[in-house]
């Protein structure tokens, strides 16, 4: 990815949802979208313990966790989904947070480490442009 | 069809609708159409319509603790609501006490804690069971919801038989949608029959299952989705009933209800509910050869909002649902939440949560729809939308059913690879303008949509849960809720033991929610999801 000569090898993202809540149409939705926009897409399906998700970051390797969040719990689940990675020694893989997300919350959530947040109602262009950014694709 | 242009619109499921309906075009049959109160039902389930009997007003509330959630219950019903309807937060609807440390986010977030028959017993404090019904948004833990229910109605009195409610109990749709799954689905669905055969024994006037398509719907399923993927659920739990070889389908599918969101394609909508109602008659007395007509019937409760409620110009929010219950009402439906305007990014206020209340109560007292039944019976355009969507009914279902029936179908995903399909193409139809959707992509403004409130349970409230639960767990007698809990173990591990009798000793001996469905967890397992996008 860093020379700009050879071809970037895809970014792969794991899409995950921390947390109880089992609402996943905006999950499914980010995951096809960076899918057709060529990213190598893992969706860890509901329910996923921050633990779990550091542990299908480390065996798929990513570039990004992707995490969609609608109870109103994002603080507190990305906080420990950012300790996590950190502990499985994931510190460069970047943090992404989606959802049902206040304005007032955006700013706390990148200084837990979140690189980007994108609330719902983010169209799917700007979704897939926000990702590659944080990896330095884009 | 022969007179379809290749470019005439289409509903939202893609049926397609003529510039005119006529008499030459409609051929109405009204044999197959039936008056109201008849088989197979296509005008109502009752002679009389709304005339004798309103829908019932039914707004969804619950948040933080059984304090709060039973104030505003009381305000409610003080305020002319006829029933209540219960929302339990995730960790209740989930199986997990509200100490338990892989919960601490989620604690009386997005409704009511209810960790033991205490917390049951400050929900419904100054409310009689016996004169006001409730539904429960639950359907992991719904057993579990049903037996503290009937222990309150005990301590108040109340006989059992008295009890009128529902309990979503319909755990088919959480593996698909909302996801509020525990073990897997036979064990699931033996628990469920559990419920069905004790609620036709013991609660005839409660309705032991709703089987719920809205969260289909709100996944991106169409309506003709919505409605063939839950009947095909009825048909799976209906089937498990019966194999047991227990009650006939007379004895306990007058108990069996439905749950639908409603959405924007008016007339869509109506033939939805119209159509369903004529399946499901059809499907019970064809498939199961029910005798009674009360077995047939399509009890109806839905909700007019959902994900059709958008925060930029929020304040539209409130016409969008006004047209949804208008054509709900058309349709026919038993019972009705109207969701307040804010939903989409904040609890609603008191004042918000008023006029979603409100709106349901001018459409019944002034606009004079309720006069007459089934006003819109007869309309060649309503009729022939009607027949259309049933002939996609059955196709869907059909296509189920060569599937391996509809708990494969789940099992493997393929439902929800259908919904996801769905859902995609409807984000790409409103991200392109294709669908227009007023303040969102088009007539928009440059007024910031309103932030996202969270609500949180605060401090105070969430250490008042906690202490409740550790004073529950201090002074009940502890060598009973054990007992109650291994006899409810040993119960799980036979396949023909009734487990309802055993909930309620549990609950009453002040066993938790999370001792329960642990207690069963080590019994059956869990679910392991299939994972499509």
């Amino acid at each position: 990815m860093d020379s700009p000569a050879a071809a970037p090898a895809p970014i792969r993202v794991l899409v995950a949802k921390p947390g109880l809540d089992g609402h996943d149409r905006g999950a499914k939705i980010v995951a096809r979208a960076l899918r057709d926009a060529g990213c190598e897409v893992i969706y860890t399906g509901i329910r996923q313990t921050a633990d779990a998700i550091a542990a299908t970051a480390a065996q798929e390797d990513v570039d990004v966790v992707g995490l969609s969040i609608l109870s109103g719990a994002h603080l507190g689940l990305a906080r420990r989904t950012v300790d996590a990675l950190r502990a499985t020694g994931l510190s460069d893989v970047k943090v992404v947070v989606g959802g049902t997300i206040p304005v007032s919350d955006i700013q706390p959530l990148l200084d837990l480490g979140v690189a980007a947040v994108f609330p719902t109602g983010t169209p799917i262009e700007a979704l897939v442009a926000g990702v590659r950014r944080v990896v330095g694709a884009g | 069809m022969a007179g379809t242009e290749p470019e005439s619109p289409r509903t939202e499921a893609g049926l397609p609708v003529e510039r005119l309906y006529n008499p030459e075009t409609a051929k109405l049959d009204y044999s197959h159409i039936g008056d109201p109160g008849t088989f197979p039902f296509t005008r109502g389930n009752f002679p009389g319509g709304y005339r004798d009997k309103p829908w019932t007003i039914r707004q969804y509330s619950g948040f933080g603790t059984a304090e709060e959630s039973n104030t505003r219950y009381k305000l409610l019903l003080e305020r002319g609501g006829t029933g209540l309807s219960v929302a339990a937060d995730l960790p209740t609807q989930i199986g997990y006490d509200s100490d338990d440390p892989d919960v601490v986010d989620e604690v009386g977030r997005v409704g009511v804690a209810l960790d033991s028959l205490a917390d049951a017993e400050i929900l419904f404090a100054g409310i009689p069971l016996d004169r006001v019904s409730t539904s429960w948004t639950i359907n992991g833990t719904a057993a579990i919801m049903l037996a503290f229910y009937v222990a309150v109605g005990r301590k108040q009195g109340v006989p059992v038989e008295r009890l009128r409610g529902t309990i979503q109990n319909d755990i088919l749709k959480e593996y698909v949608a909302r996801g509020t799954w525990i073990w897997p689905p036979e064990p699931s669905i033996r628990l469920i029959t559990d419920t069905i055969e004790f609620c036709a024994e013991h609660v005839p006037r409660y309705n032991a299952i709703s089987v719920a398509g809205a969260h289909f719907r709100d996944a991106g399923a169409t309506a003709a989705q919505e409605m063939a993927f839950t009947l095909a659920d009825a048909v799976a739990y209906v089937d498990a009933v019966l194999a047991r070889g227990r009650m006939t389908i007379d004895e306990f599918a007058p108990q069996i209800s439905f749950f639908f969101y409603t959405h924007n394609d008016f007339f869509e909508e109506i033939a939805k509910y119209r159509a369903g109602r004529r399946r499901w008659a059809r499907i019970v007395r064809e498939r199961w050869g029910a005798q009674r007509d009360a077995s047939c019937l399509f009890r109806v409760g839905c909700v007019a909002g959902g994900s059709t409620l958008q925060a930029p110009q929020a304040h539209n929010n409130i016409v969008r649902v006004a047209y949804q219950a208008l054509a709900s009402v058309l349709g026919g439906v038993q019972s009705m939440f109207t969701a307040a305007w804010d939903e989409p990014f904040a609890l609603p206020t008191e004042e918000s949560a008023l006029l979603a209340l409100r709106t349901q109560q001018i459409l019944a007292q002034e606009t004079g729809v309720t006069r007459t039944v089934d006003p819109l019976g007869g309309s060649w355009f309503v009729e022939s939308l009607t027949d259309a969507m049933e002939e996609r009914l059955i196709a869907i279902m059909d296509d189920l059913e060569a599937h391996g029936g509809m708990v494969r179908a789940i099992e493997d995903g393929y439902v929800q690879g259908l919904i996801a399909d769905e859902s995609w193409r409807a984000q790409r139809a409103v991200e392109s303008g294709e669908r227009p959707v007023v303040g969102v992509n088009v007539h928009t403004t440059d007024d910031p949509a309103p932030d996202i409130q969270i609500y949180g349970l605060d401090e105070a409230g969430r250490r008042r849960q906690l202490d409740r639960l550790a004073e529950v767990r201090r002074a009940r007698d502890g060598a009973a809720a054990a007992r109650a809990l291994s006899e409810l173990s040993a119960a799980a591990r036979v396949e023909d033991r009734n487990l309802m009798p055993l909930l309620v000793d549990a609950v009453e001996a002040y066993c938790t929610v999370g001792e329960i469905v642990t207690a069963l967890r080590e019994v059956w397992g869990v679910y392991r999801q299939p994972v499509v996008f």
